[in-house]
């Protein structure tokens, strides 16, 4: 008896070691921690990015951008405003429940919500139908052929699971109601949230019950937040974190001469980009009265000859950007490569500034935040320098982005005469750009949001309008280059470059750079 | 006594309500909370109705007023980033501070008595002059830039110390969580408890210095040593001790900064405490959580100043002649 008691010991504890040593544990460090676990609360990348290792949407990018089925298998445009989405069959969410077509139509309705940041997923869809348990129709006001763009960060939650727990809506903060959803996870996901201690760590575990086959090797994952750069490097340094992002520019060579440890960079999707107004009569900040010089294409494109691009990728970026001759990644529009910079030629800036009527140039105001993008504020110096060079002599005014944003946006009385901007398209499509930052602001801001420019062609308008309901890519494509073609060439802003991602990992780690800055687990092997 | 109490309270809470309205005024001028809250593409009208909605729109004495009457209840709203009430994420992270911030006490005083006692003794020894000229060092680089030093010594080159966080707590009953009691959580502490410890260390190390050089000096010493009592007992049972006293005061004191000022070595080490909460508060502009952090620390020193006060009350007899308006 005693004896078999033993063997059984023994066997339990060769078991209990073997499992030990097939353990694989991913450490990694983030700027910030998750802002929330509800997936319809916050509409900020990390946030997302994070909740897609746990909770998954009807759609799925792989690690190069491309769709992929996710919880629907199929989708199909049935009519011009009908599409249809045929859901995957015996997914479960994480505590067992069945996903279904129930659980589509309730997500749809918790993200309609007021409170519920992600609602622009789902603008301007009217009705959603289920048509049986695994097939739902959605329903638009116009035809819509990119309707599911952005649905991989449209997260599917549980109804039962939601109505029982009382997180049927996002948390209210003006009523001060918290939702359950924020701080517990019910996804379908690779991953489940097993510990949560906010802004300390979250350790995750794969889901056993997933319904794709895993392509990574983890047991368990830990996610801390490390906020200072120089804390963040040092922890994947000294081999306490398995993997950090972002690395500063400035620390990259470090990381890759350290033993076992290197840099993994690739261009991010968002672009780096002037705005000029050209809408108001009279510049501000400047020693030109009764007009303003903007207006004039000439002075513009002066500005964009001005411009050393090279040397802000070599002295600033470190190499680690990629200029840009549009308003979008070519990664995410076909016809890119039919674009290229005004080239820089300062004499050739100078001639079009005294053409326009600036032959000494003029003085004005650049704005800048010190805290967006990658070395955001050392851009804006080199280029009050280059201008300066050229005759556009400009003070800079680089804040933090919460005072910056505040002051150009239209409520802060669009403090600004120049200055610079990023942007990603959340649909990593063209429509957005073109809807968002080239098309004329409407007054209730609806288009043109961060049009600061305030460049407006009766045209671009129209194209924005046609692309935003033209189902043919084909077709599409061509009043994509058109409406590019045009505020290139007219200037409407000037584009500078996409800066890099830069993931610092340990060399026994095996993973994938999504160019949208999103990390997904499922793809992580530990050798 | 109790007059005095009492007034001494009123005033705090005058002070209190000043503080938050300056703090509160102040915040006008950190940004917009709405652009950190929403996305990129969200549309004007939207983030105007949130505005509206948070009550953002109403003239700054409406909001300051029910801040005011809300916080009197204990109720800080919930925070715009984390989405969870301020009152828990503050308590949540109450623990780590005040650890952090006690065990930096405990380090500098330790250090600092020993040191002061040497230095104050044998001012013309060459180790007193360079643990003096090493205090200086302490005083003047930033606790930004020792922390890092550390950081890069410590866990990177040596690799004995982590770089970050607070390693393993336990939760004891209560809801307060403790890392001193597992060995991960001890090794977290050693380097930011130091960090944060070594401008207090220094600053008591020469008040003990003075103290000690100023008491040598009076005659009750002097008449001590020539009673033949022991250098020992001159020393450490009559110097040292009465020296202590204005010490103990200012240590009491030091401990508020410290509970205050842990903000930047939160910041560096990442310890979860509720200095970094500000901070990143501070950058999200998320006012509930700053205008809560800000009147919990004007409460602690209110607080504490209070005390100082009520036990000078008690120890100093002349204050009291006042108290009475002179009626003898």
């Amino acid at each position: 008896m005693r004896k078999a008691f033993t063997a059984l010991a023994v066997a339990a504890a060769v078991v209990a070691s073997g499992g030990v040593a097939d353990a694989k544990t991913f450490k990694w460090g983030f700027q910030t921690d998750t802002s929330s676990l509800d997936p319809h609360a916050h509409n900020v990348t990390f946030t997302l990015g994070f909740l897609g290792n746990v909770y998954e949407g009807l759609v799925r990018r792989d690690a190069d951008l491309q769709f992929e089925p996710g919880l629907a298998t199929k989708w199909e445009n049935v009519e011009p405003t009908r599409w249809r989405f045929y859901l995957r069959q015996g997914v479960k969410f994480h505590n067992g429940n069945d996903f279904n077509a129930d659980d589509v139509i309730f997500s749809y309705e918790r993200t309609k919500n007021e409170d519920a940041n992600l609602r622009g997923r789902v603008v301007g869809i009217t009705d959603v139908v289920k048509v049986d348990d695994y097939t739902v129709d959605f329903i638009t006001e116009k035809p819509n052929p990119i309707i599911y763009y952005e649905w991989d960060t449209w997260f599917m939650m549980d109804k039962e699971w939601s109505e029982a727990n009382g997180a049927t809506t996002p948390t209210n903060l003006s009523k001060g109601v918290e939702s359950f959803a924020a701080h517990n996870s019910n996804g379908t996901g690779a991953f489940m949230i097993k510990e949560r201690q906010t802004d300390v760590k979250t350790v995750l575990v794969p889901n056993p019950n997933w319904w794709d086959k895993p392509q990574h090797n983890l047991t368990e994952v830990i996610m801390t937040p490390i906020g200072q750069d120089a804390t963040r490097v040092a922890a994947l340094l000294s081999g306490e974190v398995d993997m950090v992002y972002p690395v500063p520019v400035q620390d990259i060579d470090r990381v890759n001469k350290n033993d076992g440890t290197s840099v993994l960079v690739g261009p991010e999707l968002r672009t780096i980009f002037l705005y000029m107004d050209m809408f108001r009569d009279e510049l501000l900040y400047s020693n030109v009265k009764g007009k303003n010089p903007f207006k004039d294409v000439r002075v513009r494109q002066a500005m964009y000859h001005a411009i050393d691009i090279e040397a802000i990728k070599k002295k600033i970026m470190r190499g680690l950007s990629d200029p840009s001759a549009i308003m979008i990644s070519p990664k995410l529009f076909d016809k890119s490569e039919g674009f290229a910079r005004l080239g820089y030629d300062r004499s050739k800036a100078k001639e079009l500034l005294a053409e326009a009527g600036y032959p000494d140039g003029f003085e004005t105001r650049m704005d800048c935040p010190n805290d967006r993008y990658v070395n955001d504020e050392q851009i804006c110096q080199a280029i009050v320098s280059m201008l300066a060079k050229v005759g556009i002599k400009s003070t800079l005014v680089a804040e933090p982005k919460a005072k910056y944003f505040a002051r150009i946006a239209p409520k802060g009385g669009s403090d600004y005469a120049f200055g610079l901007l990023g942007w990603t398209p959340g649909s990593f499509d063209s429509w957005n750009v073109l809807w968002n930052l080239l098309a004329t602001p409407t007054p209730d801001m609806g288009r043109g949001l961060y049009n600061y420019s305030g460049y407006s062609n009766a045209r671009v308008d129209e194209l924005a309008d046609l692309i935003g309901v033209e189902t043919d890519k084909a077709k599409r494509d061509a009043l994509i280059e058109e409406a590019f073609k045009i505020s290139t060439e007219e200037v409407a802003t000037i584009p500078l470059h996409q800066q890099a991602l830069a993931w610092g990992k340990r060399d026994n780690i095996e993973l994938k750079q999504r160019a949208d800055n999103q990390f997904r687990f499922y793809y992580v092997n530990v050798k | 006594m109790a007059a005095f109490i009492l007034r001494r309270l009123a005033q705090s809470i005058l002070v209190m309500l000043v503080v938050s309205l300056v703090a509160f005024y102040m915040f006008q001028f950190l940004g917009d909370p709405i652009n950190q809250m929403v996305g990129i593409d969200t549309p004007q009208a939207e983030r105007e109705a949130l505005r509206e909605r948070l009550g953002l729109n109403d003239p700054m004495i409406i909001r300051f007023g029910k801040f005011v009457m809300n916080a009197a209840q204990l109720d800080f709203g919930l925070s715009y980033q984390h989405k969870q009430p301020v009152v828990d994420l503050l308590m949540e992270r109450m623990p780590a501070t005040i650890e952090l911030s006690l065990v930096s006490a405990i380090i500098a005083f330790c250090l600092a008595l020993p040191a002061g006692v040497y230095t104050g003794l044998y001012r013309h020894r060459w180790s007193s002059k360079a643990l003096l000229t090493l205090s200086l060092i302490g005083i003047s680089i930033p606790t930004f830039l020792i922390g890092i030093l550390f950081i890069y010594l410590f866990a990177v080159i040596l690799g004995w110390l982590p770089s970050f966080g607070r390693g393993d707590v336990l939760t004891l009953p209560g809801g307060w969580t403790t890392g001193l009691f597992t060995v991960s959580g001890l090794k977290a502490i050693i380097l930011p408890a130091t960090t944060l410890g070594l401008f207090t260390l220094t600053l008591i190390m020469r008040l003990i210095r003075a103290e000690m050089l100023e008491v040598l000096r009076t005659d009750y010493i002097k008449f001590a040593r020539a009673r033949g009592l022991t250098n020992r007992a001159v020393n450490f049972g009559h110097a040292l001790k009465n020296t202590l006293v204005p010490v103990i005061t200012v240590t009491g004191l030091l401990l508020g900064n410290l509970i205050a000022f842990a903000i930047i070595t939160e910041s560096v080490f990442q310890w979860p405490g509720m200095g970094r909460l500000f901070l990143q508060a501070i950058q999200e502009v998320d006012l509930p959580v700053m205008s809560a952090y800000l009147v919990m620390i004007s409460f602690l020193f209110v607080v504490i100043n209070l005390i100082v006060d009520i036990l000078y009350y008690v120890v100093d007899p002349r204050l009291r002649v006042e108290g009475h308006g002179g009626g003898h």
